[in-house]
């Protein structure tokens, strides 16, 4: 119940736009029969109907299976990325201020490093090594995200490792995990929670980006930045069709904004 | 006067993430050059020669120049040295020195970059300033809605709408191209609007803060006009923080100048890079990667020396300890957070 009353309108709203956004991504996964990559040339860009329900695109390709296919690409990654990163980050940092020395020092060398390039250059470099590699953009998105749970987790670490009530805790003999649990965490839980919803609008954002560049997953993939690049040039044919990952990506960030911000 | 000690700091650690920043890239592209499928030297001796002009000889020439022929250990310091010499080597594609090519696209880039910053300043003071007096009232809460919407759309989305809006509809400018001014208007307007749509709150929760402060208060009762206390109250401690945030948006300024250079087909070096990953030219990727990092250096070191000048306080803390930095990036989170 706690937790549900601290929770704000526009978290509810956040909530409840990725909802919609996962459910049409399952629902479309289980019951949707067309393939998103089955192409019928002679119905391009057929209006939205009883058959295909978002219409077709410049290939005949059904946009439904198509969004279907994206969406869930980017929740996807967009779990995957946030859940490595957070435990990376969280992990390390817990490490970090809680031994400090040279095990501080190394990772903290560490993160100087990723962060002196900006997260979309290495995201994309990361791209390079192996085109079109869903696999690739994981590890680069997530690499560029631990870096501020590492930072939060190792100032916060810092900070309650001098406290008398830790300090207590230790002398009376409770374990490692206790001390975690019982006094780092707590001050923790509410910042990691937010920068996870930041961050899976960063990954999201990550690899529209790389695909709107034309650097990311390759065709016939359907992924939202990709597709907003190959149906830009048929814009005036076909609007609607183009508005659809628009309005996805749209979405997602808005949802995932949405549930990270704190009441004023 | 800027105190010595808070300079060199300053410089040294931009240095140094000058120097990481480097070694980032020379080794990610060092693994880009070892994985190239099949053997590399004919692959390029291909792209550069044609491929019916492949003999084994191009391809020795090849595996020469590139020092291909050598343990990966030495490739790699190799490599690194060449790096740290600014030897950037020639496109595999086109043959031409990489530098040569960087030195046309910086400038389109910093053209880019300055007429963004431009436009942003130009829509986000106003507006900050304007939400901050009048905050929580109408104009306020239209600011906030119009930053949420634009804050969740990627930077080519807001390009593509200002495209449809602005040059496909009302055909009033051109959609892509360069050479005159006309064609910088709408990259730099989707570039400022997008960093506005961030500082525009930021420079509207400083403003909420410095308003309600005792001092700027004080100044008011003590028969100062509103004028005269903004002046000389407001300006300076408004600023503050807001400068500071300027630093974590270089790395929104970096990737809005990737994805928009693209999207507008603007020859600078996020579009070089974008392409060089596209056709796999490893020193094309390199030079540009490098060239795009130097950047976000420079507007680094830049906003680190604006905000020192503009809070003394800063360079107490710096001649006392090196920890001093007005952008260290646990502010991006705090300031997210304000702008919500």
């Amino acid at each position: 119940m706690r937790l549900i009353n601290t929770v704000t309108r526009r978290q509810w709203l956040g909530t409840a736009i990725l909802l919609v956004l996962v459910l049409f991504a399952v629902l479309e996964g289980l019951f949707g029969s067309a393939d998103p990559a089955r192409q019928q040339l002679m119905n391009r860009f057929l209006a939205p109907s009883a058959e295909h329900w978002l219409g077709t695109d410049q290939f005949g390709r059904s946009n439904l299976a198509r969004m279907g296919e994206a969406v869930r690409l980017s929740l996807l990654l967009a779990v995957m990325c946030v859940v490595t990163a957070a435990s990376l980050g969280i992990g390390l940092g817990v490490v970090a201020g809680w031994r400090g020395g040279w095990t501080d020092k190394a990772l903290n060398f560490l993160v100087t490093t990723v962060l002196a390039l900006p997260g979309l250059v290495l995201v994309l470099l990361f791209a390079a090594i192996v085109p079109g590699s869903f696999v690739m953009l994981y590890v680069g998105i997530a690499i560029t995200l631990w870096v501020e749970y590492f930072r939060l987790v190792r100032a916060i670490t810092q900070q309650r490792m001098q406290s008398p009530q830790l300090q207590a805790s230790n002398m009376l003999g409770f374990g490692r995990w206790y001390l975690f649990k019982r006094h780092i965490w707590p001050g923790l839980a509410s910042q990691v929670f937010t920068l996870m919803a930041f961050g899976a609008a960063s990954a999201v954002l990550a690899m529209a980006a790389t695909g709107f560049v034309y650097v990311g997953l390759k065709p016939p993939t359907a992924e939202l930045g990709l597709m907003i690049v190959e149906l830009f040039p048929y814009y005036a044919e076909a609007p609607w069709v183009l508005a659809q990952p628009l309005v996805a990506l749209f979405l997602l960030i808005l949802g995932c904004n949405l549930l990270a911000s704190k009441p004023s | 006067m800027m105190p010595a000690a808070a300079i060199r700091n300053l410089l040294l650690r931009r240095l140094l993430q000058l120097l990481l920043m480097a070694w980032a890239i020379g080794t990610i592209t060092f693994v880009l050059v070892r994985s190239l499928p099949g053997d590399m030297a004919y692959r390029i001796a291909a792209e550069r020669y044609g491929d019916d002009a492949i003999t084994t000889a191009a391809a020795a020439s090849v595996r020469q120049e590139l020092g291909l022929d050598v343990p990966a250990w030495q490739h790699y310091l190799n490599w690194l040295l060449e790096l740290v010499q600014l030897n950037l080597g020639n496109s595999l594609v086109s043959g031409d020195p990489v530098i040569h090519n960087l030195q046309h696209q910086l400038s389109y880039t910093l053209a880019l970059v300055f007429a963004g910053l431009l436009v942003s300043l130009l829509l986000a003071i106003p507006i900050g300033l304007l939400a901050g007096f009048k905050a929580n009232r109408g104009a306020d809460h239209l600011s906030l809605l119009a930053s949420t919407l634009i804050r969740a759309q990627p930077v080519f989305s807001v390009g593509l709408l200002l495209i449809f809006l602005l040059a496909m509809n009302i055909q009033w400018l051109p959609v892509a191209g360069f050479g005159e001014l006309k064609h910088l208007i709408l990259p730099a307007l989707t570039l400022g609007i997008c960093m506005a749509a961030v500082s525009s709150r930021i420079i509207r929760n400083s403003t909420v803060d410095v308003t309600r402060s005792a001092y700027y208060q004080f100044a008011r009762v003590k028969g100062l006009s509103r004028w005269h206390t903004f002046v000389h109250h407001g300006v300076r401690n408004i600023s503050v923080p807001v400068v500071a945030y300027l630093g974590i948006q270089t790395v929104m300024l970096i990737e809005g100048v990737i994805m928009i250079e693209s999207l507008f087909a603007w020859p600078g070096i996020g579009h070089a890079l974008s392409h060089a990953i596209f056709s796999r030219d490893v020193p094309m990727i390199q030079g540009a990667a490098l060239l795009m990092g130097m950047l976000f250096v420079v507007i680094n070191a830049l906003v680190d020396a604006i905000c020192l000048w503009l809070d003394p306080r800063l360079q107490l803390s710096a001649s006392t300890s090196n920890n001093a930095s007005p952008t260290n990036s646990t502010g991006k989170k705090t300031a997210q957070e304000a702008s919500l």
